[in-house]
């Protein structure tokens, strides 16, 4: 049988965006090394309710680490400390019996807490909305192998594209900067052929959009070794070099201020 | 007596969708700004509904219960979609991919739908490209395609493992785009909690903010259902956490019929559960069975770790029946096979429950790098799920629920029983029969999206011009509201003893047992006495600690399990009175003398479509009638 382990849980509580907020302790007895870390945080509710108390609140849905939803500081790292894993991948054979873990929120001005461990994470659906996509309407389309696509382009592109949209970026960041999410939409559209035609005012419209709700990048890095899905920092250069690329070519905003 | 009117068109099935865009009536670009509809749900089908929709001028209000549109469980098909571009000059066609859509179906499925559906999938590849979605590609530039699923063509489009995911994202960027451009306006973190009618006819929804607590009308022309599948009233499956049947059901209790309660899919490459605290299972791909040999051990109280075990002590079972499909056998037949040898006491594992999943073999042969380019992030993700090293140690697999085939009933306008409201994607009964192919989910959830629902909602709505939306004033309204709020405070107000979970839990297991890959009569009839006693448990001694007013998880839960409760009891009745085995649906009693399943043609070759009578009451079979004119019915054979 798998061992287990007994741990010591500080959890973060808040009623509301509005309420203050506090650290809890909770003990966790026989937590199998096989589950995964959302599961022993379902034991844990289990335990609260069978005590007549308000279970924790946290994000997550499809337990498989695609589609974004789980999120969690853990030991004051997004994700915890497994490279390259979500939360609900993240397995309890990778901390010790004993051990004290520290869990709170995704902490950034942009992402206010909803309750507890759940935060809004709607500022990104905004920088989405600004122009992360490609303007053509359902049936417009011509035979999808009338455009070719470079494997090279197509792969990079690809790399970008694999962006969960969880925010561990911005949680991980200094700064709070959503500079990675927003790179990596970019990056995706901007590489390849069909995303030519609305390059520049997307870049301009989706970069301005982002600062209007997250801080600015310094170069720390921290985002990447944060995201689950190690997007590359060299989007953000691609990025940054589009954004300026965008500012003299919008001539529609040339000669107007 | 039939109350049932597909409404397939006329004429030759090649001919029937062109005939049929015909003959719908349409509504005039400039009036179609005064039809307001509802789209609940932003998965593939919702995403692509909302969006296409409001670009044709119709103003759309979109519902979903996540945070953000992009979370959809959608997100997670790993594999690929299919479509019948021929790109691979192998023999591909539409009328093939509607042969194999049907055949796959175990002729459960209508052959008009199915012929839509193949003939809309080649628009699909080409709008998602056009999206920006980064399908895989050759060096030339050019899409590339593989054969999936014991496909015998090269028709699936992929993206790595992600296709799922990728197609999500163009679909909810094309939803982003309208919501820009103000024809789409947003509800996150909103569920429905109640269709209404006004006259008959579907005039909006009741939805509860997950946030606020707020309980609160919206009113329109038509309601769209893009609610996905129910494979998580058997508690552990690879749905994600919230899938859930809830808006689907509550359109049932007002009027829409549910159609193939029993035809759920189980898929054969899953990691087994680690313990019963685990949450969800988790999905391999299955490619992996074409390298992978699949055994047991012979004795049924081995104790040897998997490499001590000597080859003259291992029964590769598969290799063993079926001889000329050896590992690659259908889902369903791997699947059953490894029930009865875990069944038997064969199982693996700390607690029994898997079988091996052996790559011995293969890495023997051409070498662990070889075995790493293909399935290298499979492997990674079994061992950070397992802890084992499937290079060293055989892997564990056992079948976990995947893909609901029934779902509400629609006509071939995708419109429900209510009139006005309409399903589409998973949450629809129509395409994939009682067995669905692989890669064909995501297909279906966006032919219905992009390419059906569009054209055919008109045809309703032509005859309305002029009708003012409902007010939310209204009496309905009102009522369906108050019972929406006494639900929420019944819950709350229970005060017993046991979670939630733990008796989602219990109903999962009673499913899982006697409604899952296997079902005998005695089994069936088990559980339709078991799960009214847990319900009656259930409303007597569920503790829900919280409020109302305030994100409540717990709430949410509850609202979801009291519908599975209901959902489960017409499986089994659905089940009990389809005395055949087809597809996913495999009833002991009829099977052929190799196990496989045996179809009654003769009897069953008809939807099942169950009317709501009331909570007190069993719902009410109705009949419809499948016709094929132009796929002959066969016997399945893997031998």
């Amino acid at each position: 049988m798998s061992t287990e382990l007994n741990l010591t849980l500080q959890i973060w509580r808040q009623d509301g965006p509005l309420d203050d907020g506090h650290f809890e302790t909770y003990s966790a007895a026989g937590i199998s090394e096989d589950m995964s870390f959302l599961e022993m945080l379902d034991i844990v509710n289990e335990g609260l309710i069978q005590d007549g108390k308000v279970p924790i609140e946290f994000d997550h849905d499809c337990r498989e680490g695609i589609c974004g939803t789980c999120s969690l500081m853990i030991n004051g790292q997004a994700h915890g400390q497994e490279k390259a894993t979500t939360t609900c991948q993240l397995h309890m054979r990778k901390f010790n019996d004993g051990e004290t873990i520290v869990v709170e929120p995704f902490r950034a001005r942009a992402f206010p807490v909803v309750r507890d461990l759940v935060v809004d994470r709607s500022a990104f659906d905004r920088i989405i909305e600004a122009g992360g996509y490609i303007s053509v309407n359902t049936g417009a389309a011509s035979d999808a192998n009338l455009t070719p696509v470079p494997k090279e382009a197509s792969d990079t592109s690809f790399d970008a594209a694999a962006c969960i949209g969880c925010g561990a970026c911005v949680a991980a960041c200094p700064n709070s900067a959503a500079q990675l999410f927003t790179s990596a939409k970019l990056g995706h559209l901007n590489l390849i052929p069909q995303g030519q035609s609305q390059r520049f005012e997307r870049t301009e419209s989706m970069v301005e959009t982002m600062e209007s709700f997250f801080g600015s990048c310094t170069n720390h890095g921290e985002c990447h070794e944060a995201c689950p899905k190690e997007i590359s920092l060299d989007f953000i250069a691609f990025m940054n070099r589009d954004y300026v690329k965008a500012k003299v070519k919008n001539r529609k905003l040339a000669g107007q201020t | 007596m039939t109350v049932l009117d597909s409404k397939i068109p006329e004429g030759p099935i090649g001919e029937k969708w062109e005939n049929h865009k015909f003959s719908v009536k349409l509504v005039n670009p400039n009036n179609k700004r005064r039809f307001e509809i509802i789209v609940i749900g932003t998965g593939l089908a919702g995403a692509s509904a909302a969006a296409s929709l409001s670009e044709l001028g119709y103003r759309v209000k979109v519902f979903t219960f996540h945070d953000s549109p992009r979370r959809a469980h959608s997100i997670a098909a790993q594999g690929g979609i299919n479509a019948a571009k021929n790109y691979t000059n192998d023999g591909d066609s539409v009328h093939r991919l509607f042969y194999d859509t049907v055949k796959g179906g175990d002729y459960r499925s209508r052959e008009a739908n199915v012929h839509r559906l193949a003939e809309v999938s080649v628009n699909i590849i080409d709008q998602a490209a056009a999206q920006g979605v980064p399908f895989a590609r050759e060096y030339g530039g050019l899409l590339d395609n593989r054969s999936f699923g014991g496909a015998q063509v090269s028709r699936t489009f992929y993206a790595r493992g992600q296709t799922g995911q990728q197609l999500l994202l163009g679909a909810y960027q094309a939803l982003a785009k309208q919501i820009t451009a103000g024809s789409v306006e947003l509800h996150t973190r909103t569920e429905l909690l109640d269709v209404v009618l006004k006259d008959g006819r579907a005039c909006g929804v009741v939805t509860r903010d997950l946030v606020s607590g707020e309980v609160r009308s919206h009113s329109s022309h038509a309601v769209v259902l893009a609610t996905g599948g129910y494979g998580n009233v058997y508690y552990l499956s690879t749905n994600a956490m919230a899938c859930n049947v809830t808006a689907a059901w509550r359109a049932h209790r007002k009027g829409a019929f549910f159609a193939n309660a029993c035809y759920t899919q189980i898929h054969p490459t899953c990691i087994p559960a680690s313990d019963e605290f685990q949450s969800k299972l988790t999905l391999m791909s299955e490619s992996l069975r074409n390298d992978g040999r699949i055994w047991v051990p012979e004795a049924f109280d081995e104790a040897r770790p998997p490499d001590q075990i000597p080859e003259s002590d291992r029964d590769y079972y598969l290799e063993r029946k079926y001889p000329a499909f050896g590992n690659l056998v259908p889902r369903d037949v791997a699947s059953r096979n490894s029930k009865t040898v875990v069944d038997q006491g064969k199982g693996v594992g700390p607690i029994k429950n898997g079988v091996y999943l052996d790559f011995g073999a293969v890495i023997e042969r051409d070498g662990e790098e070889v075995v790493r380019s293909k399935y290298g992030n499979l492997f990674d993700m079994y061992e950070r799920i397992t802890g084992e090293n499937p290079y060293k140690v055989p892997m564990r697999i056992y079948p976990a629920t995947h893909y609901t085939m029934g779902g509400v009933w629609v006509d071939y306008n995708l419109m429900t029983t209510i009139p006005g409201c309409y399903a589409i994607g998973e949450a629809n009964f129509s395409d994939h029969g009682a067995n669905r192919l692989g890669a064909s989910a995501l297909m279906q959830g966006l032919a219905d999206g992009y390419f059906v629902l569009p054209y055919t909602i008109g045809d309703d709505l032509a005859g309305r011009l002029g009708e003012a939306p409902v007010s939310t004033d209204d009496p309905v309204f009102v009522e369906a509201e108050a019972a929406v709020k006494s639900q929420v405070d019944r819950f709350l107000s229970i005060g017993g003893t046991r979670s939630v979970d733990w008796f989602h839990r219990e109903l999962g297991k009673i499913v899982w047992d006697y409604i899952g890959m296997e079902r005998t009569k005695e089994g069936l009839e088990k559980a339709l006495s078991e799960i009214p006693a847990l319900e009656e448990e259930f409303w007597k001694d569920l503790r829900l600690p919280g409020s109302a007013a305030t994100l409540n998880s717990g709430l949410e839960k509850a609202g979801r399990v009291a519908d599975f409760f209901e959902l489960a009891k017409l499986m089994a009745r659905d089940a009990l009175d389809r005395e055949e085995s087809c597809g996913g649906h495999f009833r002991a009693e009829h099977q052929t003398e190799e196990g496989e399943a045996k179809r009654d043609d003769e009897n069953f070759a008809h939807v099942a479509a169950w009317e709501w009578n009331g909570s007190g009451s069993v719902q009410t079979r109705h009949k419809e009638e499948l016709t094929f004119e132009n796929v002959a019915l066969t016997q399945r054979s893997y031998k």
